[in-house]
């Protein structure tokens, strides 16, 4: 799934990522009319690190606090039973929870549009937010889904054959995103 | 993991930390407004209690319940094993419905094993309790609740035992808890001592991975948690100790050798507790008692337990009747 293959190449660097989150966070403020009532939820485990990005750049903002959380979706997966089990990841929602507000959903890369599908399905056991939105930092397309991201950080149309990997600092010692080929068998 | 949960003593140290992180995470479920996640949907999970429980049974059916599955309730009284079926034929009723997990509760040592090694049944089978032998889920919550209390929910995450001075007190004989609690908690890293009198340990108990005493008072202030083990006197054909009166002197548990205990020691019992006897209601009823404790944790472990059998595609996709369509 994740190859590091030699001939990877990034298409997004640190300064991108962070001029990226920069503008979807000014594009969260400008359709929510301030994010008064805005909740971030990262999407386990690149996606809690971008919401936390971003809950960074709302707050210089609007200089108000803004919740952000994490949901992981493992048990809503659609595919569990194609694979072993998978270990499960922290879910964690605000203190004021979600009723009422409006749910950023964070994620790395949206492909089929399956794993929002199921944070959609979490969501509905957690509460009843006003709105839910979408916030990715690469689309790479490819969707099996009718799911849409409402804030893209860069639209990077690829074949099926490649692969597109987020690496950021806190998980993997710096910011980049690499599109590289599959190997194959 | 293996395919079954038949022992505690067949977890690896990995196997074990796994199943107590997961739990973790189900622990979180419970604090939610909907507390049900889709996970086992359209499994069908059996419980087979051919002995009495009143936690054990309530715990795993809500874990069940909580993941989704659909919950076939089957207790020996009442059903046909009252004429005399025997479980072999039980077990082939059950395979011939199709399920896919059977979590069983025998009186005789080792019905799980048989059940799950005989080639009746294709089913993940969970032990809930056989004998004298294991009660695997049972030595799991123990552990979560150690864990969680020695050190700390957040920062016990990957984290073993190692150690941690464990002390079992009571009727280690008969007793499937400890036998479990011995073998896991070696397994997490712990430092185990049991504490009875002689005529209530096993012969071979110089093999076990762990210490023996017959004085409480000397292990009580080298314990970081000491667990209370219930009397079983359904299980006693015989006088192991001279009066009641005796053994709760010596062996049970009161408020005065509580304060023997260092200040961050808990006090652990399985359940059913018999107040009076091997601890008394001043301690039962003290902050320093998991009991209450260890039964919420029961339901996060069979959760977690049944998530990691059950929710991927080994073992259950390779059911045959499934296969076939």
């Amino acid at each position: 799934m994740d190859t590091q293959a030699s001939d990877a190449r990034p298409v997004l660097e640190g300064p991108d990522i962070a001029r990226v989150l920069t503008r979807i966070a000014h594009e969260i403020v400008e359709r929510a009319k301030g994010a008064d009532d805005v909740v971030l939820l990262g999407i386990p485990t690149r996606g809690v690190f971008l919401a936390r990005r971003l809950a960074d750049k709302l707050e210089e903002i609007t200089a108000r606090k803004i919740p952000v959380g994490s949901l992981d979706i493992t048990m809503y997966r659609d595919d569990l039973r194609m694979h072993p089990p998978r270990a499960l990841a922290r879910t964690e929602i605000p203190g004021d929870g979600i009723d009422g507000r409006l749910v950023v959903l964070v994620d790395d890369v949206l492909f089929s549009g399956r794993t929002i599908r199921a944070a959609l399905d979490a969501l509905n056991d957690i509460g009843r937010p006003r709105a839910v939105q979408l916030a990715v930092l690469v689309d790479r397309g490819h969707r099996e889904l009718p799911i849409r991201a409402d804030y893209v950080g860069k639209n990077l149309p690829t074949s099926l054959r490649e692969t597109v990997k987020v690496h950021l600092v806190e998980e993997d010692g710096r910011d980049t995103v690499l599109l590289g080929v599959k190997p194959t068998q | 993991m293996q395919r079954h949960l038949i022992s505690a003593a067949d977890l690896t140290r990995d196997d074990a930390v796994q199943i107590l992180d997961t739990a973790e995470e189900m622990a979180r479920v419970a604090d939610r407004p909907i507390k049900k996640l889709p996970t086992l949907r359209g499994r069908t999970i059996v419980n087979l209690f051919f002995e009495d429980s009143t936690r054990t049974r309530i715990s795993f059916e809500a874990a069940e319940k909580r993941l989704s599955a659909d919950v076939i309730n089957f207790t020996a009284k009442g059903s046909s094993v009252s004429k005399g079926e025997s479980l072999k034929d039980t077990a082939q009723t059950l395979e011939a419905m199709g399920v896919d997990a059977v979590v069983i509760r025998h009186g005789a040592s080792g019905a799980p094993y048989r059940l799950a090694n005989s080639g009746w049944i294709d089913a993940v089978v969970i032990n809930a309790g056989d004998g004298t032998h294991q009660h695997p889920t049972q030595s799991l919550l123990d552990a979560f609740t150690m864990r969680r209390r020695l050190v700390g929910r957040d920062a016990g995450i990957g984290q073993d035992l190692s150690g941690k001075r464990i002390t079992l007190v009571g009727d280690v004989l008969h007793s499937r808890v400890a036998r479990s609690n011995v073998d896991l908690l070696h397994t997490l890293g712990a430092e185990v001592t049991l504490v009875a009198p002689p005529t209530l340990l096993p012969v071979g108990i110089e093999t076990w991975p762990c210490e023996v005493s017959y004085d409480l008072d000397a292990t009580l202030p080298k314990s970081d948690a000491v667990m209370m083990l219930r009397v079983q006197r359904e299980r006693m054909n015989a006088a192991f100790f001279p009066t009641e009166r005796e053994y709760s002197r010596r062996y049970g548990l009161d408020g005065d050798r509580m304060a023997k205990m260092p200040e961050h020691a808990i006090v652990m019992h399985p359940g059913p507790m018999v107040r009076g006897m091997e601890i008394t209601a001043e301690v039962a009823d003290s902050e320093r008692c998991t009991a209450i404790e260890q039964v919420a944790n029961g339901v996060s472990i069979r959760m977690a337990v049944l998530y990691l059998l059950l929710g991927g595609n080994q073992p259950a996709v390779t059911h045959t009747r499934v296969e076939e369509k």
